[in-house]
């Protein structure tokens, strides 16, 4: 239950700008690919079109192919709804839905789907998902209040495990843990880990000793100057990256240097 | 040299405080003055008396403050008796027209008024039963029509036309409507009617159509505003959960604001309830209940008080009470839907706290 992703020469436009410039990268099943770069270069533009949640800002289109398994998600006829479901996404800060309670909100993917589920299979699907996203033993007395009383790092947990409950194929987390204290943000990588067993997971952050603890494979993007599109300079197994890269720019920012 | 420290005065920590007593004290002290000053040059003028107080007050305390507690204390003391002042000036025709209401409209607020019509009517007794039936009516028919359509003309202009063409002329016209007089929508109605069904034609149905064209506009803006505060995030979240853009809209937008659309419906169905002149024209008067909106005149509840007043017959303080009931019936209408409201808003109204 985890796919392959492929990109090959991908363009990232908003409007005629070009934010992100010719990235070829294979993100391989059950690892974990840490996006690591300064402010600006496009990770997180990236990162958003391989759910194709970057088409709900007006003007940002794509050229170039996105493959799932093989299937481009930029072909003809592709939904974006359906590319959805199956490469789930957290976002940079928590954002449970403040109408729903704890346990509605790990459902808000069946139900706002206005799918039907019998009463036993969704306190399953709940509690497996909690359960997921270690949370459960914290949240199980109270799945009738509202999510948005949790603390944030629960308030993350509690979108992840929302987004788990889709059963993705590909999990992207948008700086998941820039929001939060260092043992939330613990709780978190501890999860990503997990998670890996069983999704295929992008990650972006700015937290390079996070990027070296939790990934497999770190890829490190960067641009030229403001007003120049985001390019991937290196990417490569997370221990030679941060030990020995072939890059100069990418040793430049690993070290501290600049960004 | 100068340091910044020296600039701002002293070092000290502390400064002088005004006792507790001094505001009641002067504010007591002043507003004495202020009427004894009246009452010997202007007869006892009581809103002079109430203006001078006030001003007697604002030198006084910003005297006292200035010498015991310094200039920015001083300030402070008078931006809060400024602000506190225009509160109460706001306050006043409020209280008086809740005053005036009631104490003139309590003397015909009786079984009798709530359940009798005008028909056949001279002089004493009677009721408004039809002009309350009329104005729940006309209108309910009015809500119907406009809440729907303004609440769904708001959803595209905030979910769908961000800023295209069409959003952006419709926003233009939509404020044009705010602006409408009521007299040119009742006119409006009146002649679509006489268009549609024949010449001289009054109905609640055509007063309904009144209410609707400048009911519409307030719908629009008050929720599209609301809509635009829901925060991208939950959109976002949502989309990302695989749900597509109109169940996004039903299921996470429209019921996080829900609290907000629920005010703004309300006060625009308040905005028209008590409107006259586009009733007066489209929905016509009538002395007897009819119970069919779509045929006849209907008369409504500010109709009703406005031809209560303007042609009382022999016994004008009949008439008068009667008008005055009206008035008193009409706000507590309005409270009561603000009231309903409320209470809708707060069964809906995202769940916090923990």
């Amino acid at each position: 239950m985890s796919k392959r992703i492929e990109t090959t020469d991908l363009n990232v436009y908003y409007g005629s700008f070009r934010a992100v410039e010719d990235v070829t990268i294979t993100i391989e099943p059950r690892t974990v690919t840490a996006f690591i770069g300064p402010s600006g270069c496009g990770k997180s533009t990236f990162l958003r079109t391989l759910n194709r949640m970057h088409e709900v800002i007006p003007g940002a289109h794509v050229e170039g192919e996105v493959l799932l398994d093989g299937e481009n998600l930029y072909g003809v006829g592709v939904d974006p709804v359906r590319v959805r479901r199956q490469v789930g996404m957290v976002f940079q800060r928590p954002n449970p839905f403040p109408t729903m309670s704890i346990k509605e909100n790990v459902l808000a993917g069946i139900r706002l789907n206005n799918k039907r589920m019998p009463r036993a299979e969704q306190d399953d699907l709940v509690e497996r998902s909690l359960r997921g996203a270690n949370l459960w033993e914290e949240v199980k007395n109270r799945l009738e209040l509202p999510g948005s009383g949790l603390s944030g790092g629960q308030q993350q947990r509690l979108c992840i495990a929302r987004a788990i409950a889709m059963e993705p194929q590909v999990l992207l987390m948008d700086e998941p843990c820039s929001a939060l204290d260092p043992i939330s943000t613990l709780a978190i990588e501890d999860l990503i880990s997990e998670l890996k067993e069983q999704y295929t997971i992008v990650i972006v952050t700015h937290n390079m000793q996070q990027a070296a603890r939790v990934s497999d494979v770190t890829a490190f993007f960067n641009i030229a100057g403001t007003g120049s599109p985001g390019r991937l300079i290196e990417v490569g197994p997370t221990d030679k990256i941060f030990s020995a890269p072939d890059e100069k720019a990418t040793e430049d920012y690993i070290s501290g240097r600049f960004g | 040299m100068t340091t910044l420290s020296q600039t701002l005065a002293s070092d000290a920590l502390t400064s002088g405080r005004l006792p507790r007593f001094t505001v009641p004290v002067i504010a007591v002290a002043s507003l004495l003055v202020g009427i004894a000053v009246a009452s010997l040059f202007a007869g006892g003028n009581l809103a002079l008396a109430a203006v001078l107080g006030f001003v007697l007050y604002l030198l006084a305390m910003e005297t006292a403050a200035r010498v015991v507690e310094g200039a920015r204390q001083a300030s402070d003391r008078r931006a809060t008796t400024l602000v506190t002042g225009a509160f109460i000036l706001a306050l006043l025709p409020l209280g008086s027209v809740a005053w005036e209401a009631i104490s003139k409209g309590i003397a015909r607020f009786d079984l009798n008024y709530f359940t009798m019509s005008m028909r056949n009517i001279v002089g004493a007794g009677g009721g408004a039963v039809h002009a309350i039936y009329g104005t729940l009516y006309v209108t309910g028919l009015a809500s119907l029509m406009s809440i729907p359509i303004g609440l769904l003309t708001a959803i595209y202009l905030s979910e769908y036309g961000r800023g295209n063409r069409l959003a952006k002329s419709i926003t233009f016209f939509v404020d044009v409507m705010t602006g409408i007089p009521s007299i040119v929508a009742g006119l409006f109605a009146y002649a679509l009617m006489g268009l549609l069904i024949g010449p001289g034609f009054k109905s609640g149905f055509s007063g309904s159509i009144a209410l609707s064209v400048l009911m519409i506009p307030v719908v629009v803006r008050s929720s599209e505003e609301i809509l635009r505060l829901v925060p991208n995030e939950l959109r976002e979240a949502s989309y990302a959960l695989g749900v597509p853009k109109w169940l996004t809209i039903v299921r996470i937008v429209v019921p996080t604001a829900i609290s907000g659309l629920i005010s703004g419906i309300i006060l625009s169905i308040a905005r028209v309830i008590g409107e006259t002149a586009p009733l007066l024209i489209a929905s016509g008067f009538t002395a007897s209940l009819n119970n069919n909106p779509f045929d006849n005149p209907m008369m409504t509840l500010p109709v009703f008080v406005y031809d209560s007043y303007a042609h009382p017959g022999t016994d004008v303080q009949a008439y008068w009470d009667r008008a005055w009931t009206g008035a008193l019936t009409l706000i507590l209408i309005v409270m009561l839907l603000n009231l309903i409201g409320r209470l809708i808003a707060r069964r809906f109204a995202p769940k916090i706290g923990r």
